[in-house]
């Protein structure tokens, strides 16, 4: 555990930076506010409206489908760290390799079946439409 | 060598011990200080080596009033940023308009680390590496941290009540999720080779068979491009595409919050190029020896394999910058598409791709050295080939139209509608 002491202690510093940098700006700086000012900007005309209107749904979508893509790679990442221990049926050799005549296809089609249906579905939402933006 | 704070350093032996506690929280103390400082040094730096790389580029003289030849530039900007008025839109929900800045400017400048910088320094108290933290989960942290981004920039869009910001705001999430996940399967070849995620095995992997940008080429592109998306530059720079959004998500932000954006860009910059150049390039390895990875370490070890990776690094950035005023900005839909349907699929089948190769060269017996970095590049080769020779050929991301004659177009749309897809579904 004691190694991840440098890290909260930069989380701290970068924390610690951020708001004080911002405090600082704050108090040494002087707002003249007006109600012109104020406005949010549209290219110099009166603003129409509120911006807090609907919005594609498509933004949605994408999130929707980055959820379960991202989970995929979250899946394949471990599986991508132990491919050369679980494709040899021996130690591994001190370079990494695996000895010759040992190798076996245990981890490769194990994902190949996963990659098979994630392309399926992947295809699906393709063909779906999701994937389309005009 | 004549430093004062060299005459500290010693030459090592082989087995030099790690620090004991306390050395171990000053000298790490010491690279978070030096490390942040230079970060913010650099996107000052860079801001300016941007305007100066373009004005190059576009035949003009940039900045060269402040300071000898503009070198001041920087410094009177973030002056001037500090002190000018803030000003708070009226509508805007004003604590999450506060928080956004600090939210995009805190995980830019916590993602490096993980990132090893240098061969191991002797020192009379022990070892000391240069990495800030050589955490066990190490690039799982880089992708977690990184994508935090996000939440600044799309919070920031939404609270200032725009609409050039809330549509900033929206483009650049679905932007940067969209390529997270080409970029994540980039690094899964990366992690099969060095069958580890801590950063420092990855580069340690790379010395000794062979750079990844030679055994991997194919994600090494998958990846750069991925990362130019997800530090929003060109041609991926939608969410602040100045001719239809004014400036994206921080239209409404003035004064220091503006620089907070801005630095958040830069450093997300030198940390995407530091990444490309650990997964890719080696790292702090220098090329064809083996020399600077083996103990004992020393001083110029140290030292040389500093400027290595700084070299690397400078390339990245310049390439950023290079990119930047050359290549014309993508549209939405075509943006969209690259990551989706030609990126993800790309990533997935590489990897496949890697693993037969992997598992082919092991049960031929090719040893983990030269030999089996050739054969993988000439695989790489033929990879390469195959989908920027064939696949590609300049029509994945362009608009078909633009590239090809008025009759050759005409027959492809009568084949279009001919087939059982609707026009819709064909993107026609």
């Amino acid at each position: 555990m004691q190694i991840y002491v440098p890290l909260l202690l930069l989380i701290g510093f970068v924390a610690l930076n951020a708001v004080g940098i911002t405090l600082v700006s704050h108090l040494i700086t002087r707002g003249r506010p007006n109600p012109i000012k104020e406005q949010p900007y549209e290219s110099g005309i009166p603003p129409l409206g509120d911006a807090r209107e609907r919005f594609s749904v498509k933004f949605y979508m994408v999130a929707m489908l980055f959820i379960v893509f991202d989970i995929e790679t979250v899946f394949m990442l471990p599986w991508g760290v132990y491919f050369q221990r679980l494709s040899c049926t021996t130690q591994l050799l001190a370079s990494g390799a695996c000895p010759r005549g040992a190798t076996s296809f245990f981890g490769f089609g194990e994902m190949l079946v996963f990659i098979a249906i994630l392309f399926v579905g992947f295809i699906y939402v393709w063909k779906k439409g999701a994937l389309q933006w005009d | 060598m004549s430093l004062p704070v060299l005459a500290l350093l010693q030459a090592a032996d082989p087995q030099l011990p790690p620090l004991h506690f306390w050395p171990w929280l000053i000298f790490s103390l010491i690279k978070l200080l030096v490390v942040f400082t230079l970060y913010m040094v650099a996107a000052a730096l860079l801001t300016l080596a941007e305007r100066k790389i373009s004005a190059w580029i576009q035949d003009r003289h940039g900045p060269n009033r402040v300071g000898p030849g503009g070198l001041m530039q920087p410094l009177a900007d973030g002056l001037k940023n500090f002190v000018k008025e803030e000003t708070f839109p009226k509508f805007s929900n004003k604590a999450l308009f506060l928080i956004a800045p600090m939210l995009a400017f805190m995980p830019a400048l916590i993602t490096w680390a993980v990132i090893p910088f240098g061969s191991p320094l002797p020192t009379r108290w022990g070892r000391v590496d240069l990495v800030l933290a050589d955490i066990p989960v190490g690039f799982l942290y880089i992708l977690a941290i990184s994508s935090l981004g996000v939440y600044g920039i799309v919070l920031a869009g939404w609270s200032s009540n725009n609409k050039y910001a809330l549509l900033g705001g929206l483009r650049s999430s679905a932007q940067m999720i969209s390529y997270e996940i080409a970029m994540g399967m980039a690094t899964i070849p990366v992690v099969m080779l060095a069958g580890n995620v801590t950063l420092g095995a990855i580069v340690m992997t790379q010395a000794h068979q062979g750079w990844n940008i030679v055994t991997l080429t194919l994600a090494f592109f998958i990846f750069m491009v991925a990362a130019f998306a997800e530090t929003n530059r060109v041609p991926f720079d939608l969410p602040e595409a100045e001719a239809e959004l004014v400036a994206g998500y921080h239209s409404e932000y003035s004064a220091m919050k503006f620089s907070f954006f801005f630095i958040a860009e830069y450093a997300n910059m030198v940390t995407a190029s530091a990444l490309m150049t650990t997964l890719f390039l080696g790292g702090w390895d220098i090329p064809f020896t083996l020399w600077d990875n083996l103990p004992p370490f020393s001083v110029l070890k140290t030292l040389l394999t500093l400027v290595a990776f700084l070299g690397k690094l400078s390339f990245f950035l310049f390439l950023y910058m290079w990119i930047r005023w050359t290549l014309p900005r993508f549209r939405y839909d075509q943006l969209m598409s690259l990551g989706w349907k030609v990126m993800l699929p790309m990533a997935l089948a590489y990897i496949v791709i890697i693993a037969a190769a992997i598992l082919g060269l092991d049960a031929l017996g090719v040893p983990r050295d030269w030999r089996f970095a050739l054969s993988m590049f000439a695989l790489n080769i033929v990879v390469v080939f195959i989908v920027f020779g064939w696949l590609d050929r300049g029509r994945i991301v362009s608009p078909a139209s633009s590239r090809i004659s008025a009759g050759e177009l005409a027959r492809l749309r009568t084949m279009a509608h001919r087939s059982t897809l609707t026009p819709r579904e064909t993107g026609d």
